[in-house]
């Protein structure tokens, strides 16, 4: 086997157990810190070993064994300086597994280990960026080049945040559990939000590094997916399954062969994928078969499969469209919800009903100063053969914006007045 | 993300080896494999094939001939087959090694085509993605 393939080989076996290794050493360890610490060895030594010996019959047995006798090896050297290493070296050294072909843990347990290894990841005492590198490691399988890659920062400052996230659960003597019953819901959200992070760092990226963050977008749905399994009567984690499905089918679609982003109204439908469609129409099937009604990520899933499922701008639902976004303002509401829902309007009823809706808007105070509104104006006013109004709003648009793809935009429309 | 086809064939032996063992065993252990692969969020399709005898339209001869199956000298019986969303061959092959099979079956892991693989502006492409999504429309009528 040539070295890279091997190398792509144990990062394959990885990706499918890294969650149930470091979940598992947890359980062993009761030191989230060390768990992960002592995974990253065992990868390490797969890494150097498998290449010149092959993968074992049970990678995931081999990994975990190999762990283990590390953190023993560990225990004994401190057992020297510390009663307590003594205890645990002492209590754990007559277990220490052959890698055999013994799966390593309890299949009917792993899953709730799983669990509790998402909501440490995404726990609340750690920022946004920390939760994000620790869940696409341990949960996801990534390697610390990859995430950075990804998120085009360095190797250092991912392993940086990668360490710091472990000091902080450790100073938090965050527990290696889930959450009880009434910190549950929040607890969740964190989890999703974390989730639809990942996601939608790679979804709005249209940099050169492209390939690399629709894989991101990728990674963020397979981790929904998951999340979608370990916790089956949660609606909105299949609704955010579901947006993540309708999202992705139109990658194939979403830039043109210079690498640009296509707009929605002109993305080629023929391309999008098929069974991602048909996978987020059955992913908000079950959520709604929960009966528990639709949350912010639900109706967001319901809006993205009115554009999936219609052949053409023409023949989209957006009567449907603008009730979804009716119901996401009040229970989400933000700028962004109600601008989408006036440009929706202005599908459904025209540009008239929609421009009224956009003032009241503003003059309520509901949109701020938010960036796409003279943009969007300005498309109104132009559609209503006001073309001087459209014009000064179409140069706000452009003094505004720092994005050069969407001055270019822009440009475009106004010149085109 | 690349979608993957692992296709199972299996020899006579293979299939007469199967038939000794309880369907019931077999239907859990084939469950569980299929269970893993959905748990870990990259099983998107499979299905198996029918053991009883099919046919072969073999087209060495014009008009093609109908033959009782299987084709071919093998006698390797394409069994079924999965469809996983995963990012590299070699994770697709790490979950091939998984499978609950016995020896004289083999998979075969191929990638599958996108829209990606195809001209884009090809007329029958075009028609042929409608078609997945309309169902077919006669132009005329």
């Amino acid at each position: 086997m040539p070295d890279a393939s091997a190398r792509r080989a144990v990062e394959a076996v990885w990706r499918i157990e890294s969650a149930r290794i470091v979940a598992t050493l947890t359980r062993y360890t009761h030191d989230f810190a060390l768990a992960e610490d002592l995974a990253q060895d065992a990868l390490a030594e797969a890494l150097a070993a498998w290449p010149a010996h092959g993968v074992p019959a049970n990678p995931g047995a081999w990994l975990v064994a190999v762990a283990k006798r590390r953190a023993i090896d560990g225990w004994r050297r401190a057992a020297a300086r510390d009663e307590k290493y003594a205890r645990l070296a002492h209590e754990h050294g007559i277990d220490e597994t052959d890698a055999g072909t013994e799966t390593p843990w309890d299949p009917d347990a792993i899953d709730d280990d799983v669990l509790r290894l998402v909501f440490i990841a995404c726990h609340p005492v750690l920022s946004r960026e920390a939760s994000v590198a620790l869940t696409l490691r341990t949960v996801g399988g990534l390697t610390t080049d990859e995430i950075a890659r990804a998120f085009l920062v360095p190797v250092a400052t991912v392993q940086q945040r990668i360490v710091r996230a472990k000091k902080t659960l450790a100073a938090a003597a965050v527990p290696f559990e889930v959450p009880p019953r009434e910190e549950y819901p929040a607890r969740l959200s964190a989890v999703l939000s974390v989730l639809y992070l990942i996601f939608n760092e790679g979804y709005a990226a249209a940099s050169g590094a492209e390939w690399m963050r629709a894989d991101l977008a990728r990674e963020a749905l397979r981790l929904a997916r998951v999340l979608a399994e370990l916790v089956p009567r949660e609606p909105e984690v299949h609704g955010l399954a579901a947006l993540m499905e309708f999202l992705v089918a139109r990658f194939p679609a979403r830039l043109d062969a210079d690498g640009n982003p296509i707009l929605l109204a002109d993305q080629d439908r023929a391309r999008w994928d098929r069974t991602l469609i048909a996978r987020g129409r059955a992913a908000l099937a079950r959520a709604d078969a929960l009966g528990r009604g639709r949350g912010s990520y639900g109706l967001q899933a319901a809006i993205a499969e009115c554009h999936d499922v219609a052949a053409s701008v023409d023949e989209t639902d957006w009567a449907r469209i603008v009730v979804l976004y009716e119901a996401l303002g009040r229970i989400a509401p933000s700028p962004v919800v109600e601008l989408n829902r006036a440009v929706a309007l202005s599908m459904a009823e025209g540009p008239a009903t929609a421009l009224r809706l956009v003032d009241e808007l503003v003059a309520a105070g509901s949109l701020g100063g938010y960036g796409p509104l003279p943009g969007v104006r300005g498309e109104l006013l132009a559609r209503l053969g006001r073309a001087e109004e459209a014009r000064a709003e179409f140069a706000r648009a452009i003094a505004q914006t720092a994005n050069d793809r969407e001055r270019a935009v822009l440009e475009g429309k106004l010149r085109a007045l | 993300m690349p979608k993957f086809m692992l296709i199972m064939r299996g020899t006579d032996e293979a299939k007469a080896a199967f038939e000794n063992v309880d369907f019931t065993e077999v239907l859990a252990v084939m469950g569980k494999y299929n269970e893993s692969m959905l748990k870990a969020g990259v099983m998107v399709g499979g299905e198996g094939l029918s053991p009883e005898a099919g046919l072969v339209v073999d087209f060495d001869q014009n008009p093609p001939v109908v033959t009782d199956g299987p084709y071919g000298e093998t006698k390797e019986l394409f069994n079924g087959f999965w469809v996983l969303d995963v990012p590299t061959i070699e994770e697709a092959a790490e979950w091939a090694k998984r499978a609950p099979l016995t020896p004289g079956n083999k998979l075969e892991i191929r990638r599958i085509q996108g829209p990606e693989d195809f001209p884009a502006d090809n007329e029958w492409v075009k028609k042929e993605q409608e078609w997945i999504e309309h169902g077919y429309r006669d132009p005329d009528a």
